[in-house]
Order: C-alpha cells, then sequence, then structure tokens
C-alpha cells in the first residue's frame, strides 16, 4: 500500500465531499499555491454563527482535493469562532498521511481559503 | 538521422552526481531545463581556480591579481567565442532575470514612452515577461503578446500586423520555449522587427545549452542566457548586446569596478562591456561557466543538438504508450527542443512528479513560470521531462516504467 496515495486519500481525490459552487453564500474566498498554480476558493453559508454549508470548488492535486474533501465535513456545524483559530497541524492529523515540506502547502491550501473567508487572513496557517 | 541509441553521447560518467544512489536507485534526471547536472571538470576548474587564483579582479597590481583579471578577461573571450559573440559586449550578470532587467531598466525606461508598445509572446516564462509588464506599467505604454496556436507556434504573419501598427519599441521573445519547446525562428523574427525600426531581445536560456547558437549569425540587439543550464555554476548569466546601444545606455546597476572616475558630485562610466558589471562579478562562476563550454564545444554543439533531437523524439514515442498522457507543443521533434510538457488524465502533475520520484526519476511540476501560458493551454499545470547531454533512451524507459506503475497507484 501507498504511504501517502492511501485509499481514502485517492478516494476523496477521485470523489471529493462537498465540491462545487454554493449561491447564496455569506463569505467565499479564492487561495493560489503559488508554486503550482493549483487553485482553490470556498463557498460558505453562515447561520447563528456556524459554518451552515460550504462548498470547495478550483483544481488541484490529490493531497490539496482530498484535504478540502475531508475538511468539509469536519467544517459544517463549526462555530466561526472555532474555525478562525484552526491551524495547521488540525489539517496534517486530519488527512493522516506523512505529508512532506514541498507537499505541506498542498494539504494547507483549502484551510487558507476557509480561513481568509472567515477572517478576512489569507496567510498561510501555522 | 542515427538511432536514438547511436545518437547518445555517453558521457554520464563525466558527471559525478549520477555515481551517487538515492535509495539505492540510480538517479534518472530529466529536469534539465530546469538545471543541469555538472561535469567534473567545471567542478574542478572551480575549486582550482579558489584554491589557487584567487584575488579580486581588476584592482591589483601582485601576481595572484593579475590571474585573476586572465582567468575572468579569458573566461568572457572563451564564452563570446562559444556563441560567436563579441567580448567587448558580452556582459556577465547574475542570471539570465538579471539580463533581461538591464535592458528593461537601461534601454527600456530611455525608449519606451506613453503611447509606445512592448510586444512579446504568449510562450514566455516569468523572466521575460514580467520586466516588461513593469516597464510599460511605469512608463504608460502597452504590453501586447504575439499569441501561440494550437500546435505552440507564433505566427510571422501576426508579428507583421503587430510590427505595422508602428508603436512596438521592443520586441522580446524565448529562442526555446521552456514549456513548449517550440524552437522560434529566431533570425527571422529579429530581421523583421529591425526592418521595422524596433529593438529585439531573445531569451536563449533554453536554447544555448541543447543547440548551436551564432548570436551575430542571429542578428538580434540582445541575446541573453544563463550559465547554470549550460552546465555551469549557478550565480552567472550572460548578455550579449549590439555595440550601439550598449554605448547609449546608462547603466543599470552602479558602484565599483563600474566606473571610469567619481567626483563627489558626479561620475564618468567605465568602457564596455565593465559599465554594465558593478560590483565583484561571479569570477569563479565565469571560470566555471568558461570550461563548461569548452565541455559542450569538445562534445560538438551539432552532436549535441542531434542528440538531443532523437531523444526526444524517442520520448515523444515512448510517451504515447503511457493510456491518458497527453504532450503539449509541438508534435515534431525536429520542431522542438529537448523536454516534453504533458498531462495525464486522472492525475494532477504534482502528484505525477511525486509518483515517478520514487523510483528515482526527477521531473518538475507546475506552471513553469509561465502561468498565462498555462491559461491559454487550458490546463492547471504540468509535468515536464527535459533532456541533457547525459541522458540515454534508459532514462526515458524509466520515465514511462514510473508513469505506468503511478498510473496503477491511482487505480487506473
Amino acid at each position: 500500500m501507498d504511504d501517502l496515495y492511501r485509499d481514502y486519500i485517492l478516494d476523496h481525490y477521485k470523489h471529493p465531499h462537498n465540491f462545487g459552487e454554493l449561491d447564496p453564500h455569506d463569505l467565499e474566498a479564492l487561495e493560489h499555491n503559488p508554486l503550482c498554480g493549483d487553485e482553490l476558493g470556498v463557498h460558505i453559508q453562515v447561520k447563528d454563527g456556524r459554518i451552515e454549508d460550504l462548498r470547495f470548488h478550483g483544481h488541484g492535486c490529490a493531497i490539496s482535493q482530498a484535504s478540502a474533501s475531508i475538511a468539509s465535513e469536519e467544517l459544517k456545524g463549526m462555530t466561526l469562532e472555532e474555525a478562525s483559530r484552526l491551524g495547521a497541524d488540525w489539517m496534517i492529523d486530519l488527512l493522516g498521511i506523512p505529508v512532506s515540506a514541498t507537499r505541506r502547502k498542498c494539504a494547507l491550501l483549502n484551510l487558507k481559503a476557509v480561513r481568509g473567508a472567515v477572517t478576512g487572513d489569507g496567510s498561510w496557517p501555522t | 538521422m542515427p538511432s536514438v541509441a547511436e545518437s547518445s553521447l555517453g558521457v554520464k560518467a563525466d558527471f559525478p552526481i549520477f555515481a551517487q544512489r538515492f535509495d539505492g536507485r540510480e538517479l534518472i534526471y530529466l529536469d534539465s531545463g530546469a538545471t543541469a547536472q555538472k561535469p567534473q571538470a567545471v567542478i574542478e576548474a572551480q575549486a582550482e581556480h579558489l584554491r589557487r587564483h584567487n584575488a579580486n579582479v581588476h584592482r591589483g597590481v601582485y601576481a595572484l591579481a593579475q590571474e585573476a583579471d586572465a582567468a575572468y578577461d579569458g573566461a568572457r573571450r572563451r564564452v563570446a567565442a562559444f556563441v560567436g559573440a563579441d567580448p567587448v559586449t558580452t556582459i556577465f550578470t547574475k542570471n539570465v532575470t538579471e539580463a533581461i532587467n538591464l535592458v528593461a531598466y537601461s534601454w527600456g525606461r530611455a525608449h519606451v514612452d506613453p503611447g509606445d508598445a512592448v510586444l512579446i509572446t504568449q510562450m514566455e516564462h516569468h523572466a521575460n515577461l514580467v520586466p516588461w509588464q513593469v516597464l510599460c506599467r511605469e512608463r504608460g505604454a502597452e504590453l501586447r503578446y504575439l499569441e501561440v496556436d494550437e500546435r505552440g507556434e507564433l505566427s510571422l504573419e501576426a508579428l507583421d500586423a503587430e510590427l505595422q501598427r508602428g508603436d512596438v519599441k521592443l520586441v522580446a521573445f524565448a529562442h526555446v520555449s521552456n514549456v513548449l519547446g517550440t524552437i522560434n525562428p529566431v533570425a527571422e523574427i529579429a530581421a523583421r522587427v529591425r526592418a521595422a525600426g524596433a529593438v529585439s531581445l531573445i531569451d536563449g536560456a533554453q536554447a544555448v545549452p541543447q543547440t548551436p547558437v551564432d548570436v551575430g549569425a542571429i542578428g538580434a540587439d540582445f541575446y541573453a542566457w544563463t550559465g547554470h543550464k549550460a552546465l555551469g555554476p549557478t550565480g552567472i548569466g550572460v548578455l550579449h548586446g549590439r555595440a550601439e546601444l550598449l554605448e547609449e545606455m546608462e547603466p543599470f546597476l552602479t558602484g565599483g569596478d563600474m566606473i571610469a572616475s567619481v567626483d563627489f558630485q558626479s561620475v564618468t562610466w567605465n568602457e564596455l562591456p565593465y559599465k554594465f558589471e558593478a560590483g565583484t562579478p561571479p569570477i569563479a562562476e565565469a571560470v566555471g561557466l568558461a570550461v563548461a563550454v569548452e565541455y559542450l564545444d569538445g562534445l560538438g554543439m551539432e552532436r549535441v543538438r542531434t542528440h538531443e533531437q532523437a531523444l526526444t523524439s524517442y520520448m515523444l514515442e515512448r510517451l504515447g504508450e503511457v493510456p491518458g498522457l497527453r504532450v503539449v507543443g509541438p508534435p515534431e521533434a525536429e520542431r522542438r527542443g529537448a523536454l516534453a510538457s504533458f498531462t495525464v488524465e486522472g492525475i494532477h502533475p504534482h502528484d505525477v512528479a511525486e509518483l515517478v520520484s520514487r523510483a528515482g526519476v526527477c521531473i518538475r511540476a507546475g506552471h513553469h513560470c509561465a502561468q498565462p501560458l498555462m491559461r491559454c493551454l487550458g490546463v492547471g499545470a504540468t509535468a515536464r521531462a527535459s533532456i541533457g547531454v547525459y541522458n540515454e533512451p534508459s532514462d526515458i524507459d524509466g520515465l514511462v516504467d514510473a508513469l505506468q506503475a503511478g498510473r496503477e497507484v491511482f487505480g487506473l
């Protein structure tokens, strides 16, 4: 079995959850990985301070797409306050695979977009 | 044309990096378009210079300083001769990016006015795009692009139409595209630009390492390239310019070595080429680059071109065996440089590069510093395999095997 490209990672890549656009939406952000040109956007609907629904769109590698897909399930129902405090470790742990330094940005692109949408701070999660 | 096996140069043993094993595997290096590996002769020449001849140039009267002067100036003559250029108009820079910026600043800011246009092509990488974008923004000029057709080529008719508009001051374009591999008809383009009264700049970063280049015969006003892709060290680039233009241009960077005399309030510039080489230049790097071009001359650039063309043809043929693989750029090897950019259906280029790296295969994935072109091609990124003098058919076989294995990992 492949260490990085585990079955569930490839499953999420091929059949991503919560992929597409969401209209209307309350929050949005579009982020790029300058290294590879990947692009990932997020649309979020908010109700009573919680993420009621969200969708990712864009294109990227298996790692970035699987990250977005896996994270999307966790993010739904989270308060905006909780979402704004999510850091890189949360995403890497959730992904559950050894992510090399060069692929780290692939894994964190979706969280960068979510934080950008929620807090307006589009810097790379640490 | 010789077979792919016959055209192999058989020089891998000259490059010490290939003696190493990576996780017990041989290195299959197919990223020479990013940077080339270095022959022992280059590594040794730089070390020997630092061991025995190191001193600053153009300052000392002692014997060692004279040795350093001779080494640096000798390197310039050697490098200029390699591409049929005059050493007086051969300027050492940090890299091709700095060479292009030199022209954008020193020539561009003096000659490009509001309402003028700079013409580049859709296949330029960022080094030959961003400096012109910044120049045009600063000067209120228009930056226009020659389109790339579906074969990955430029149209000379479109060039003529642009030139006839009468506002184009400078045309900048790649000799060989780092993404498509397209070899542009540089002499033809330079002649048309000259006839229209505009100035031409050619980015030869990919061309010089793999094909015979005669700067004089091409006839461009400026020709820029870089050392590290031509088997030389990093930290050194080259700009060849037409003497009349260089003479009247103001310096790009200022400081020591580029002056004739300095007063508290005024300064006179040094003569060419020193006017454009402020501060201590890349001395050991120049020595290394001179040995690199000597090495290439020893192989013979016609033979290098034959080798790279035969191997590119073999690569295109073998890549065709991989299901779902699509190569971008001209389909015929004789019309392209020694590289193939491609996508594999169902696997993102980043994952393609990661998957083949497990078999020791080094290829690049991404936008290759050419984001606008990637948008034109309708792809976010590609994987790119590029060939150097040391590559052999077995390297291509290794790539294809690794691609097939990668498809299996992805369940394709």
